[in-house]
């Protein structure tokens, strides 16, 4: 089944199995299911309709039978004579028309004999099971009877079975044989039929009983037509309908007169119509009370009869039977006129009176109806019936009032649909299998409602196709023949017409892939559960949703032309792993765009359209990475193009991206916001009209527009957060109390990622751990009260013993086995050097096939196993685990990757593929059999931390490591903790600083487990994750102390730059945001009448390339609190781009609606700042208008940018790798933003990159819950693979010190290198780097090596 | 992705393209082998944070022996890529398998398989 790939937002097509993508970990498949799709709902019987449909589409039409015959042995009948209310319910009806579900079930029917349908039966059971009537009722229920093992007998009244299907149907709607096939389907099973034998006339249900017959159905069915109960009505020539056909259906033949009159408007009455013509009526006309729209017979079975020349006389009504010598020679009808609807829905017809009219007829067949003929019902003791003269059951198990009577049919719902009465007859025979075992028949059987269902929403590009017609016997070719009028759909019309199908269910439930699944995976079964579970603490990131720009039709043509896209559908343009493999093209045309246009803030910033007014913080960043990307993969130049209106490049060195594109990679960044898109014309360009900085209308063409959509909370996410009572803002972001910025409103719940704002993955990891450290702090009491410890045995002694190689090929299902010879590969491993034991498994990764190997290592004394199978990078930890539980050392063991290295890749050649895989095996023994036990060095760790620097982020990750029960100890510099803090007054958001400083502050120092030396400096460090020794000058006496410790956090902060630019320092007039903040809060916002502030002093410029992300934030800030205190300042703020980056883009515009004046100004022309008497005169050039502008300020505000703490000293003795602008560098930056490369060491705060004061106590708490990692653990086991020096060869040339990464590498006191291998990353650089082969990689020594490429390339030469 | 690629490749794994030597790169060709390539992170990428660089340097001092001892330095190279992208493996396998086919079988053979046909002739004259 084809479904839109959302991992490639749509661009390629999956499966519903399916995979998320690639690389996705873990490497499971999922079925990706909604409700049950609404033709399945709207079958009486359940019908799997989607399944099949899809089956038919793939030509697999004996798995469509299969699928059928689940719930009906007639698929043949109902696909010609079912009225199909699952088109009626057919979602497909929303693009055009339904699907043409029933004749699709006939094609399936027609293609394959369903009697060679292997039909699954439980055992036989002795119990049989008497049936009276072998309609479709009676017939499905001893087929189920007949599943569930219960032989039955069918008692027909008539000389032919089927019931109403034979009797009722005449054979150019229904062929004979096509039903006699059917009743054989049925037959087969072992179900008997006994002809002619009535119930009542030859039989009676006490009969039955006292013969042993267990259970009785009665399904007797509706065959006694309707009286008109007009005068005449006994007369020659008068019959009824059902009687007609009957004798038609069962003879062949009737006699028929010249001219047919037939009464009714359903399908009975037109079956008469089309037999009687057929038979050699000249003339035959049906007279119906209504019009032709309420007309109960179907519309295809009305245009066939008048197409076989029948007349229908609407709106009349018989008023007499005219007759003449007894014989009926005409009929007195009235005519009618349609009034309210009656209880039926339908409009009531009643008399015109005077109306009267005649018309002339030999014969007259009433055909208004038909009921069950209860004579043989009516005295039979327990039945009770309704006042329709139907027979009365429960409505869910069918059963009588009678024990073991039960029935169905017509004969308790009156005329109704065939299907319905298949569905009966499976309900009764589940009744009936209860009853005779004993069990309760009505137990969970209660139908289940499905409210507001879930569907596949049908995607919004399908376009219209016409529903198949069906080919028909030409009319000409129908009088005097019964031969079928529907043809049937050819195959390829079928297969298309399935292919209409809009999959409602997503996944059709055909169950192919439990067939397919050799481990018997796949649980169809399966169904939301709802479990308790006792938490302390909830942390919840639901993530975000891309912003649809759908709803900005008007001015992107979004979904309307396929070349604007989003920026999240052309990421996957440009994956190697998307849609086109990482080439990028137009997806209207395939061909390689020339020109690329991103339009920013699409979704963002816009509190018109979208009503999202935060920005989204990471669209800049993407949209010129993608630029980068784009233009790296194009083979040409390509012009790419960021519609902007500040580009927000504020994390860390991101700056130094943008500038790299600008100046370096061309990236073109236009300031303007485009207004339109217009398009030229399919495959020509979009066309983008926008104001330029000048204020000029402009135009481009473009081939290609991306839309960097932002990201919104989804409305899941906002119910969850309706449940959990967690407040949220009017973006549906969750609210954080101050200075907790991972909190809730609701304690013990933490929110992490995007949910709590918009941020960068690098923002969204370090939330991550914060929110754990937060919930780790509540639970630190519970740490370790649920874990397990693994029993492992005594390790073998394998020391002078040969090697013993077992090999375990895998077949992985049929992963590898389709493509490799597994057995000759296993048979081949049994030749090869060392090897005693060679197995195969289907999953070697299996529990079961673990204890195979358990027993195999046992049994044949291996003492190195190789594995043939998959990726070591998944499992090799398994089979590791087998081995260490069977007593073997874990590295005495080897993969050979035989399934992606060699059967997936090589598919198309399926005799190299097994030629590789031995030589793989051959390389994987070769190498095993010279593989040595290797032991894990354990250390013990240190609970203890240091944290460096004690402002807010220090000071933070203290507490919470010593909240969760470790010893601290914190060093400050300064006379007094608290660092750049005390210079602050309040946030943008008007939280008091001082006041949490002082709180902080006080918990620190009163912290039992916190121990905070101030006025102290390190001047040494040494050791290894989890046993470090810190040496610290401790003041005011300066003594030395040693500390020992497990891990440290360095937290050593900024300090606003000193600007040299804009005469600060030369006139008191000129201050940093810093010291306007502590003026604003000591003197208010006396004498000011005119501020200037201008941005990005001493950020974003050559010396500091950076940007110090809290300026434009900090100059908002200080702008409205003069605002505040003072509405009649002007203030102006001279800006490169407003960085007011997720919700405080409020702030942003807030400040604007308060009449702060924002002038944009360029790197290259700055403003000019005079000082004079009293104040300062600014002059810029404001860029729309043109023109200089002058203002004489009484007080400048420079936004200087933030410079790290000086730690130049510190860096060289704990060797901390630092950015040149002298931020410390983290292990990684997007998975690791606060780690260090060196184990054991983390950051945190302004020391890592300028931040916020809440997003430094975000990443302090990271930090300190990265350090609990550690600390938690009293031990560490290493990785045994690190290098080692063999000291008799080391010749001490210092290659290996200065070749390691990571500065590992000693010159002992013995004058020889020593490696520690706590600190060792096992790169195994120094090993081949040594000159001497002196240093050896353990389990990747040199022999381990080249022994693989000795057995692989063993006897070529 | 499953992506097929030439069967002739066969993948050694080291824990870092840093540790390969050009001892093992030498092996190869001693034993027979008709091509080498070693495949790395992306330059910039590196796992351990600069063993690509190092591999690419002892690729290239491989590839100027093998060129001074008539092997021929093209039969060797070094490719980086990140661990997603299979498409550009799947080059890599290609031109590799592109570049050794029309480089010829690994000369050492041919003149193994003469030695053996004539023990004698193993006088420098007879080296090409």
């Amino acid at each position: 089944m084809g479904l839109p790939n959302d991992y490639d937002e749509g661009l390629s097509m999956q499966r519903a199995a399916f995979k998320q993508y690639a690389q996705a970990i873990p490497g499971a498949y999922a079925i990706r299911k909604a409700d049950k799709a609404p033709c399945r709902m709207a079958c009486p019987a359940g019908l799997n309709v989607q399944g099949y449909v899809q089956m038919v589409k793939e030509g697999k039409f004996h798995e469509a039978l299969e699928i059928i015959m689940e719930d009906l042995p007639l698929p043949g009948v109902l696909g010609r004579i079912c009225p199909h209310g699952c088109e009626d319910a057919c979602r497909r009806a929303e693009v055009d028309e339904p699907v043409a579900i029933r004749n699709l079930k006939r094609l399936a029917a027609d293609r394959v004999d369903p009697r060679g349908i292997q039909i699954p039966c439980a055992p036989a059971r002795p119990d049989r099971v008497a049936i009276i009537g072998s309609g479709p009722a009676g017939l499905s229920c001893a087929y189920h009877l007949a599943r569930k093992g219960f032989r039955s007998t069918i008692f027909e009244a008539l000389s032919q079975p089927g019931g109403m299907l034979r009797v009722g149907i005449p054979a150019h709607r229904l062929p004979r044989e096509v039903l006699e096939q059917e009743i054989e389907v049925v037959t087969n099973l072992g179900v008997e039929i006994e002809l002619n034998t009535a119930l009542g006339r030859d039989l009676s249900i006490d009969d039955l009983f006292r013969k042993g017959y267990k259970a009785v159905y009665l399904a007797l069915g509706a065959h006694k037509g309707i009286e008109l109960g007009v005068p005449g009505e006994k007369a020659d020539g008068v019959r009824q309908g059902v009687d007609f056909l009957r004798e038609v259906n069962l003879t062949g033949m009737a006699r028929v007169g010249r001219k047919v009159v037939i009464i009714g408007g359903g399908n009975v009455a037109i079956d008469v119509s089309r037999s009687a013509v057929r038979l050699g009526a000249e003339e035959t006309t049906i007279i119906y009370r209504r019009t032709r729209s309420e007309m109960p017979a179907w519309e295809e079975e009305i245009q066939a009869a008048e197409a076989e020349g029948a007349g229908i006389t609407y709106l009349a009504a018989p008023q007499e039977v005219l007759t003449r010598n007894g014989q009926v020679v005409g009929l007195r009808c009235i005519r009618m006129q349609l009034t309210e609807p009656d209880s039926s829905g339908r409009k009531r017809p009643v008399p015109i009176p005077g109306s009267e009219f005649e018309i002339e007829c030999d014969q007259l067949i009433p055909a208004i109806g038909q009921r069950p003929d209860l004579t043989a019902l009516e005295n039979i003791t327990g039945l009770t019936f309704s006042r329709y003269g139907t027979l009365e059951v429960n409505a869910v198990t069918y059963a009588t009032e009678r024990p073991g009577v039960f029935a169905g049919g017509d004969l308790q719902t009156g005329p109704w649909v065939a299907i319905g009465a298949v569905a009966a007859g499976k309900e009764a025979a589940e009744s009936i299998l209860r009853y005779i075992e004993g069990r309760d028949v009505a137990a969970g059987r209660q139908p289940v409602a499905h409210e507001n269902p879930r569907y596949r929403p049908i995607p919004q590009n399908e376009t219209r196709r016409p529903r198949a017609r069906m080919p028909e016997l030409p009319v000409a070719q129908r009088r005097g023949s019964f031969n079928e009028v529907e043809l049937g759909f050819d195959e390829p019309a079928g297969r298309a017409e399935a292919g209409r199908c809009v999959n409602c269910g997503y996944c059709c439930e055909c169950l192919q892939c439990v067939d397919a699944c050799l481990a018997k995976a796949v649980d169809h079964h399966q169904v939301p559960v709802t479990r308790d579970l006792q938490v302390g603490s909830v942390i919840l990131c639901p993530g975000s949703e891309p912003f649809d720009p759908a709803m900005l039709a008007n001015v992107y043509p979004y979904r309307k032309n396929p070349d604007v896209v989003t920026s999240l559908e052309f990421e996957r343009l440009l994956s190697a792993s998307g849609p086109t493999m990482g080439h990028l093209v137009r997806p209207s045309d395939g061909k390689e765009p020339k020109k690329i246009a991103w339009l920013q803030c699409v979704g963002s910033r816009d509190i018109n359209r979208s009503g999202n007014g935060y920005c989204s913080s990471v669209c800049c960043m993407y949209a010129i990475k993608d630029a980068m990307i784009a233009k790296d993969h194009a083979h040409g130049d390509l012009d790419c193009a960021i519609f902007y209106m500040d580009i927000r490049t504020f994390g860390k060195d991101y700056e130094k991206y943008y500038t790299r594109a600008k100046d370096t990679a061309g990236v073109r960044f236009i300031n303007a916001r485009v207004h339109s898109v217009d398009e030229a014309g399919p495959g020509r360009s979009l066309r983008l009209r926008f104001v330029d900085e000048k204020g000029e209308i402009r135009e481009e063409a473009f081939d290609m527009v991306v839309l960097s959509v932002g990201l919104q909370v989804t409305p899941e996410t906002r119910e969850l957060a309706k449940r959990l009572a967690i407040d949220v803002d009017r973006y549906n972001f969750a609210v954080s109390p101050p200075f907790l910025p991972v909190a809730t409103s609701r304690p013990g719940v933490f929110a992490g990622g995007v949910f709590q704002q918009p941020k960068d993955i690098p923002g969204s990891v370090a939330e991550a751990s914060a929110a754990a450290c937060l919930a780790g702090r509540m639970l630190s009491a519970a740490r370790n009260t649920l874990t397990r410890q693994v029993e492992l045995p005594a390790e073998i002694d394998i020391r002078g013993a040969e090697p013993r190689i077992g090999v375990f090929v895998c077949n992985c299902g049929v992963n590898i086995a389709a493509v490799v010879d597994v057995k000759g590969v296993q048979e081949y491993a049994r030749t090869l050097p060392n090897v005693v034991f060679a197995g195969q498994n289907l999953f070697t990764c299996s529990q079961d096939s673990q204890e195979l190997m358990k027993q195999a290592i046992a049994e044949h004394r291996l003492n190195r196993v190789v594995v043939a199978a998959c990726s070591p990078k998944t499992h090799e930890g398994i089979f590791m685990d087998t081995l260490e539980g069977t007593g073997l050392n874990k590295y005495l063991f080897e993969m050979a990757n035989i399934r992606n290295q060699d059967s997936w890749v090589h598919s198309q050649t399926p005799r190299q593929a097994t030629a590789k895989a031995k030589q793989l095996v051959a390389m994987a023994a070769a190498r095993a059999a010279t593989l040595n036990p290797l032991a894990e060095k354990v250390i013990p760790v240190n609970p203890r931390a240091l944290v460096i620097g004690g402002g807010v982020a220090g000071m933070n990750a203290a507490l919470a490591i010593a909240d969760q029960g470790y010893e601290v100890v914190l060093v400050e510099k300064e006379e007094r903790l608290g660092g750049m803090a005390h210079r602050l007054h309040a946030t943008i958001e008007g939280w008091d600083i001082q006041r949490y400083l002082q709180e902080l502050m006080g918990r620190v120092q009163s912290h039992p487990r916190i121990q905070a030396l101030t006025r102290s400096l390190i001047v040494g460090f040494g050791g290894f994750k989890g046993n470090f020794t810190t040496e610290v000058l401790v003041g005011p006496g300066m003594y030395e102390r040693k500390i020992d410790h497990g891990v440290v956090i360095l937290a050593t902060g900024a300090t606003e730059y000193r600007p040299t630019e804009y005469g600060y320092g030369q006139s008191e007039h000129v201050v940093t945001q810093v010291e306007l903040g502590a003026r604003l809060q000591e003197h208010g916002a006396r004498g000011l009448a005119q501020v200037v502030m201008i941005q990005c002093v001493g950020s974003r410029n050559e010396q500091n390339p950076n940007c110090s992300r809290v300026c434009c934030q900090a100059a908002v800030k200080n702008a409205i609190h003069i605002k505040d205190l003072s509405p009649a300042t002007d203030v102006f703020i001279l800006y490169r781009d407003m960085r007011t980056y997720g919700l405080l883009e409020d702030y942003y515009e807030q400040a604007r609606r308060k009449g702060i004046l924002f002038f944009r100004y360029d790197a290259d022309a700055p403003p000019r700042v005079e000082t004079r008497d009293g104040g300062v005169t600014v002059t810029f050039r404001d860029r729309i208008i043109g023109r200089e502008l002058q203002v004489e300020a009484d007080l400048l505000a420079l936004s200087a940018g933030l410079v790290p703490s000086d730690t130049e000293e510190l860096s060289s003795i704990v060797k901390l790798a630092r950015t040149p602008e002298g931020h410390f560098m983290e292990a990684h930056v997007k998975l690791r933003p606060v780690d260090m490369a060196t184990e054991g060491l983390f950051i945190c705060g302004t020391a890592h990159s300028p931040q916020l004061i809440n997003e430094s106590i975000g990443q302090a708490h990271a930090a300190a819950s990265r350090a609990v990692t550690f600390l938690s653990k009293s031990r560490l086991t290493l990785s045994a693979v690190t290098a080692k020096v063999n000291p008799d060869v080391c010749a001490a040339c210092l290659i290996c010190v200065r070749s390691c990464p990571y500065h590992v590498p000693r010159i002992n006191a013995e004058g020889v290198s020593h490696i520690d291998e706590a600190l060792c990353h096992g790169c195994g650089i120094c090993a081949a780097e040594c000159p001497a082969k002196a240093i050896e990689l353990n389990w990747y020594e040199d022999e381990q090596l080249l022994c693989k490429v000795d057995a692989l390339l063993e006897g070529i030469l | 992705m499953r992506l097929n690629y030439p069967s002739s490749v066969r993948i050694i794994r080291v824990p870092c393209t840093g540790k390969v030597d050009v001892l093992h790169l030498l092996r190869c060709f001693e034993r027979g082998a008709d091509g080498v390539y070693v495949v790395g992170c992306r330059e910039g990428d590196c796992h351990y944070q600069n063993g690509n660089f190092r591999a690419k340097k002892r690729v290239e001092q491989a590839q100027q022996l093998l060129d001074r001892i008539g092997i021929g330095g093209s039969r060797i190279r070094m490719c980086n890529l990140s661990s997603s992208d299979a498409p550009l493996f799947v080059r890599f396998a290609e031109e590799m398998h592109a570049a050794v086919m029309s480089a010829g079988p690994n000369p050492i053979r041919g003149a193994r398989a003469a030695m053996k046909a004539a023990p004698d002739a193993s006088s420098p004259a007879a080296h090409p």
